[in-house]
């Protein structure tokens, strides 16, 4: 079941082709990563996402029928990167507001404005103010906010940018229960230790045209070098073989790439051929980190201004 | 529909609970009323008495100098410029023995300054003494010049002027249309600057608080404009009808205050003196003007002012909105950026001061149908009444289209430069934005 599929979206600034031709979908209830170095067009894709932009060409499906703004946004939950609420305005009162602009009722704003604050601990925060917040407060303020209405799609850009360990576990906790619920999670950011910890799904873009798409496993899977750790209990002396060749050798074990047109079966051979008394044998995946830097850097980090005719 | 009324909702309360908004709706126009009655007051009462000694070595003007309330003329004999202060004197004139071109000089001599007003009456004094003796010099008998003198011309005949358009016809009072629409030009052109910035500077606080793109996620960016020109509109009207009821209340009181203490004693004192003192007179013409005052064309000039303050605002105030979405961290920026907005607002100011005198001038009628000037300079004419209908129709037709169109184009800055962070914009730019589609 997909709820967002984006088709040939395009969209184009005077300098530069922010989004050019991208197209994925996103099934229900997935924690759905969207990574990709800074300037890549995360940012221009969400906006398009949460009807702040309209796409230059190309469609939106929102639960199967075309994006609408106005009826679609009530079901969408939106935190951008750039963080921000009123400084002067009581904190209630702000969440209150916000979610009803969202087109919740004032009463059912007001319940669960106040669930969620008992459960975040933030009952004493009703009458303060923006201003009295601590950074990493005011963080968890935004996430509550965002959340209030119910959305079905969570839209999350560089979440935990800020918080402390205790607040970025507590909000990690949070997204995984709305998942469970059934919310759908498009998780934004170039930090790829919270990626593999988190999504199921991700997708890489860079300089406005998607890289890669797919599960997590998967592109583990597709991006491997056929990279094995091979632990001895003393390491063999080296010998030339055209088999595999060594990338790396420690006290105890070796990292060696297999050769094009070989199996680990081949090199295993080769090291009992030479009487190498071997204790472990495994595969090593890439990190999403070093497939990210891997894919970012064949197309160039920084994006050059262009022309977009 | 609903999401608007949400944010003019919240625009007007946060604005109107504010304690800034409080002080300055209550206190501004006690300070005006207290700025008027003071300055009534103690133009009257706290007139100094002035006793000036007189050296004139002919005795010309010992017959001619008439003293009153406040100036006293002497003649003593052996008060000279240096001593004038022991004998007890405020200040020493001294006349010299000749006087018959621009280089002789009859020098007033005081230890301070005696204020424009006196100088004039002593001035007055001299002249009125020279002018006497001429008449006296040519055989004239001094019992027909005093008649002549004594001739008041506001006793013999009321002048009034009347303006005829077919047939239709009005008083007309230029001094007072002239402060009237003075009067209401000012106060356009002060709130237009007033609540104009304030929609800028809230603009300018949801971009820098980063809490636009927040918003702009729930509600259109025009929906968020709208909401907040709306909510800024009311709370001027709110201050407005404030400060209007405070005024009228408070000036009754205080023109009862007056009326009885201070008004009278001018009265009496401008019937008994036939020279009475300049301040008197503007203390009667305190009362006059409150009598006059009622005569204006109020049925017209009321509904006209709220037209044209609301509509002058709508059409303004959406520029500022987009000036203000366009404005980084940088409060210089914003100045520079707004320049646009300002040259013609005070460039109307500049007209309106001429409509207001002359509401009639070919410039005044331009001025007033060109929806740039036309909130200000327009105001300044209606209370002359001869401002035609149609060209009051013209003008409140071309500036609800031209409130409409600055909207419509400001929107498409405001749509764009709202989420737009750290970019200088030129206005080239800004150019681009209005021809750009969705």
């Amino acid at each position: 079941m997909i709820i967002l599929e984006l088709q040939n979206l395009k969209k184009y600034y005077s300098a530069q082709r922010a989004v050019d031709d991208i197209s994925f979908s996103i099934p229900r209830e997935t924690i759905f990563g969207l990574l990709g170095p800074n300037g890549a067009g995360k940012t221009t894709l969400l906006r398009m996402i949460t009807g702040i932009f309209y796409p230059d060409s190309g469609n939106i499906l929102f639960e199967g029928k075309k994006f609408d703004p106005t009826k679609d946004i009530p079901k969408i939950g939106y935190m951008p990167e750039e963080r921000g609420l009123y400084k002067k305005m009581k904190i209630g009162e702000q969440a209150l507001y916000l979610a009803m602009l969202k087109g919740m009722s004032r009463g059912d704003a007001l319940k669960n404005v106040k669930e969620w604050f008992v459960k975040f601990e933030m009952q004493s925060w009703w009458n303060k103010k923006v201003d009295d917040l601590s950074k990493g407060m005011s963080q968890k303020l935004q996430f509550v906010i965002t959340v209030l209405h119910e959305p079905r799609l969570l839209i999350l850009d560089e979440p935990f940018s800020g918080l402390d360990p205790v607040n970025s576990n507590l909000i990690k906790d949070e997204i995984f229960r709305l998942a469970q619920k059934g919310t759908t999670i498009i998780f934004s950011t170039h930090r790829m230790e919270q990626v593999e910890e988190i999504c199921n799904n991700i997708v890489l873009v860079n300089k406005g045209k998607k890289i890669l798409d797919g599960s997590v496993k998967q592109i583990k899977h597709d991006c491997k070098e056929n990279i094995f750790k091979v632990g001895f209990d003393k390491i063999p002396e080296p010998f030339p073989n055209d088999i595999f060749e060594i990338v790396s050798s420690k006290e105890n074990y070796l990292i060696v790439k297999i050769n094009d047109g070989n199996n680990p079966a081949a090199v295993l051979q080769q090291f009992l051929a030479q009487g190498a008394s071997i204790i472990s044998f495994n595969e090593i995946l890439p990190s999403l980190n070093d497939i990210f830097i891997k894919k970012v850097e064949d197309t160039k980090v920084s994006r050059q201004f262009e022309n977009a005719n | 529909m609903n999401k608007i009324w949400l944010v003019i909702k919240r625009e007007y309360l946060t604005r109107v609970r504010n304690k800034t908004f409080i002080l300055s709706t209550i206190l501004l126009p006690l300070f005006f009323i207290g700025f008027i009655a003071a300055s009534a007051y103690f133009s009257i009462k706290s007139e100094e008495k002035e006793k000036i000694a007189v050296e004139d070595n002919n005795g010309i003007f010992k017959n001619s100098f008439q003293s009153d309330k406040v100036i006293t003329y002497e003649f003593p004999k052996d008060v000279n410029a240096n001593n004038f202060k022991e004998k007890g004197y405020s200040a020493f004139l001294k006349i010299p023995d000749k006087y018959d071109s621009p280089l002789d000089s009859i020098s007033l001599v005081s230890d301070k300054q005696m204020g424009m007003s006196a100088e004039d009456k002593i001035k007055g004094q001299i002249n009125t003494a020279i002018r006497d003796k001429a008449f006296l010099k040519n055989n004239i008998n001094k019992k027909i010049l005093d008649s002549i003198n004594a001739i008041d011309e506001e006793k013999l005949y009321r002048f009034s002027a009347v303006i005829k358009q077919g047939n239709k016809t009005a008083i007309s009072n230029s001094g007072l249309s002239y402060g009237i629409g003075f009067g209401s030009g000012i106060l356009i052109y002060i709130t237009l600057f007033i609540y104009g910035a304030a929609v800028m500077r809230g603009v300018m606080e949801e971009k820098m608080n980063r809490i636009a793109e927040v918003i702009i996620s729930s509600v259109k960016p025009f929906q968020l404009m709208m909401g907040k020109i709306i909510g800024i509109a009311a709370v001027g009207i709110t201050q407005l009808l404030i400060w209007i009821v405070l005024i009228v209340g408070l000036s009754s009181i205080t023109t009862s205050f007056l009326s009885h203490d201070v008004l009278q004693h001018a009265q009496s004192v401008n019937t008994s003196m036939a020279p009475a003192g300049a301040n008197n007179t503007a203390a009667l013409n305190f009362l006059n003007t409150k009598n006059e005052i009622l005569q204006a064309p109020w049925s017209l000039i009321l509904p006209c002012f709220l037209f044209y303050f609301i509509a002058g605002y709508l059409f303004y105030a959406s520029l500022f909105a987009a000036v203000g979405s366009v404005v980084n961290e940088d409060p210089q920026e914003a100045q520079s950026l707004m320049l646009p907005i300002t040259m013609p607002i005070i460039l109307s100011f500049v007209i309106m001061t001429t409509a207001a005198g002359k509401p009639d001038a070919a410039i005044s009628v331009w001025g007033s149908m060109i929806p740039f000037s036309s909130p200000i300079v327009m105001m300044a004419r209606i209370p002359s009444g001869s401002v035609p209908g149609w060209q009051i129709a013209v003008s409140m037709i071309s500036l609800v289209a031209g409130f409409v169109l600055t909207t419509m184009l400001a929107a498409k800055i405001y749509r764009t430069g709202i989420l737009l962070y750290g970019k200088k914009v030129t206005f080239k730019e800004m150019g681009k934005w209005l021809f750009r589609k969705s």
